[in-house]
């Protein structure tokens, strides 16, 4: 089991509940898409699932262990084998993008060769490597705030890419990318995931994408889940009750919509 | 307020607060000038104003004789090197107690996760001995070392070191919280450590603000070795204080413009670094 949360509830300080009594398991190598309008708790489930946020009551495992019952050494330990690509890229705008995608090993080096890499990059071919992957190889040696904001989130993901993840959390990784390169983006995390064997879970804005590249897509509401299905069993009625607090139509990757026309792939992966 | 067909009136809800603010500050700001007796009437009044006029008049012509140049010359380095010296070893203590002490860095904190007591623990001390150097004023702590290490500029160095390196680390401190603390978290959300999480996270977005208020810090350095030479622990203070003591206007004339040169040396500096740095 990569990564369960049983009878997991959120509540914000000022009394918001983001989650509650969620219970969600997910194996090894399996690939989620996590779905529904904003505030529904995506990101809430995403920190949980990434030990950013401790859950105010339920239990989390997360790779054959609790979290919070670790002690400080096993507990960073564990934080580097979880990636998570935030929504809005964590980067100082003021730092090269070498450096910033290098930062994702920062849980595995030892301190002198973290330090040593600001001086000199310590990994120069990796990080053109899952630079290429997300297509902004020529943005090596740039510098973050030369970036626009789709250009800035795929640093982010090709951080975690570089990371090289046990378990793989995506924050709405292609909300500031063109449709096309969202394919592109999305399949590569998905490639990634396949080819190493690991975990993958993806909170998507646009319903298209995650009804096309996920076996397995869960559908979140005011906290709770509504669905959790592969695509195939997922009926236009449900997306539209889902989002039906939100907006008449069903939101995609393109100009809203008719969710008849949204691909859904067979599971053959 | 809500009605009752549940349309909420468009009111500030955050007004209330920042009147009962403006009123807190009125009243805490008030006494300070009763108690200061502040009436900038006096200062427009004849008699005071000749007085002033009398002493400024001593001002003038500036002491430019080769002599006292090369005397101020030799005085300005001897301050530009304790200031310098002095914001090196403050650094050398602020930057490691500052680091302690920011709370952004502290890996227990989120979640909150184990260790969170020692934590705590360690950064409270730290907290205290940043408020005993920067309390007890540099002019004290110059008198105290005149007397360990005799009179001269190593005590002015070692009273600007230990005042400035509490002001500097309290202040690098709040720096670092101030900043965008999001490529922080998530750098020790995905295992990084304390050390390699501020290289990366925390000082590219701090650098800016750390220069800025480091170079304005060596220019009240500057200043306050002036003050320190009045006790004896030398550079340009020391030169004024007899200029000052003999009565001599226009050689205190010429090292206040000898400051003004300073500060705006420094403040080249600044805008210089600040660009570099952007």
């Amino acid at each position: 089991m990569s990564a369960s949360l049983c009878r997991v509830s959120l509540v914000h300080a000022n009394g918001f509940r983001a989650v509650s009594c969620v219970d969600v398991s997910i194996a090894a190598g399996e690939r989620v898409a996590v779905i529904g309008p904003s505030g529904a708790g995506k990101t809430s489930l995403l920190r949980m699932l990434a030990t950013a946020v401790r859950p105010t009551s339920g239990d989390v495992q997360l790779l054959g262990a609790d979290p919070w019952r670790l002690g400080r050494a096993d507990l960073r330990r564990l934080r580097a084998r979880i990636g998570l690509v935030h929504q809005v890229p964590p980067i100082p705008l003021r730092q090269r993008v070498v450096t910033a995608v290098l930062g994702g090993r920062l849980g595995q080096w030892p301190l002198w060769k973290s330090l040593g890499s600001l001086l000199y990059p310590a990994d120069i071919d990796g990080a053109h490597e899952v630079l290429a992957r997300m297509e902004i190889k020529e943005k090596l040696f740039d510098r973050c705030d030369r970036l626009s904001g789709g250009q800035l989130q795929r640093v982010g993901v090709a951080r975690v890419l570089y990371q090289r993840p046990d378990l793989i959390l995506t924050d709405e990784p292609v909300s500031a990318v063109d449709p096309a390169l969202s394919d592109r983006v999305i399949s590569e995390l998905t490639r990634e995931a396949q080819s190493r064997g690991v975990t993958l879970v993806a909170s998507l804005h646009a319903v298209d994408l995650a009804l096309h590249w996920f076996p397995r897509v869960i559908g979140l509401r005011a906290g709770e889940i509504a669905f959790d299905l592969p695509p195939d069993k997922i009926s236009d009625d449900m997306l539209r009750d889902l989002y039906a607090s939100e907006t008449a139509t069903v939101p995609t990757q393109a100009e809203p919509s008719a969710v008849a026309v949204i691909r859904r792939r067979p599971l053959c992966s | 307020m809500e009605r009752n067909d549940g349309i909420t009136l468009r009111r500030d809800p955050a007004a209330p607060a920042r009147l009962a603010l403006t009123l807190l500050i009125v009243v805490l700001v008030w006494p300070g000038f009763r108690l200061t007796e502040f009436d900038p009437g006096v200062l427009f009044d004849p008699r005071n104003r000749e007085t002033m006029g009398k002493f400024l008049a001593t001002f003038f012509p500036l002491a430019l004789s080769a002599d006292f140049l090369r005397l101020v010359f030799q005085s300005t380095l001897e301050t530009l090197a304790i200031a310098t010296a002095g914001m090196t070893i403050a650094m050398v203590i602020a930057i490691p107690l500052s680091l302690i002490v920011t709370r952004s860095l502290s890996v227990s904190r989120i979640g909150p996760g184990p260790g969170k007591w020692r934590g705590r623990l360690v950064r409270f001390p730290a907290r205290l001995l940043l408020m005993l150097y920067r309390s007890i004023p540099e002019i004290v702590w110059a008198l105290l070392f005149v007397r360990a290490v005799g009179l001269g500029p190593s005590a002015g160095v070692l009273a600007i070191g230990i005042t400035y390196g509490g002001m500097l680390g309290k202040v690098y401190s709040e720096i670092f919280e101030s900043g965008d603390t999001r490529p922080t978290y998530a750098l020790l959300e995905a295992g990084s450590g304390r050390l390699a999480t501020f290289a990366y996270g925390m000082f590219p977005v701090a650098l800016p603000e750390l220069v800025s208020y480091t170079v304005y810090r060596w220019e009240c350095a500057v200043r306050a070795s002036v003050i320190m030479g009045f006790v004896g622990a030398g550079g340009l203070g020391m030169q004024m204080e007899l200029s000052m003591r003999m009565l001599n206007g226009s050689e205190v004339s010429t090292m206040l413009a000898v400051f003004l040169s300073l500060v705006m040396l420094a403040d080249g500096v600044s805008a210089l670094l600040r660009r570099v740095t952007a």
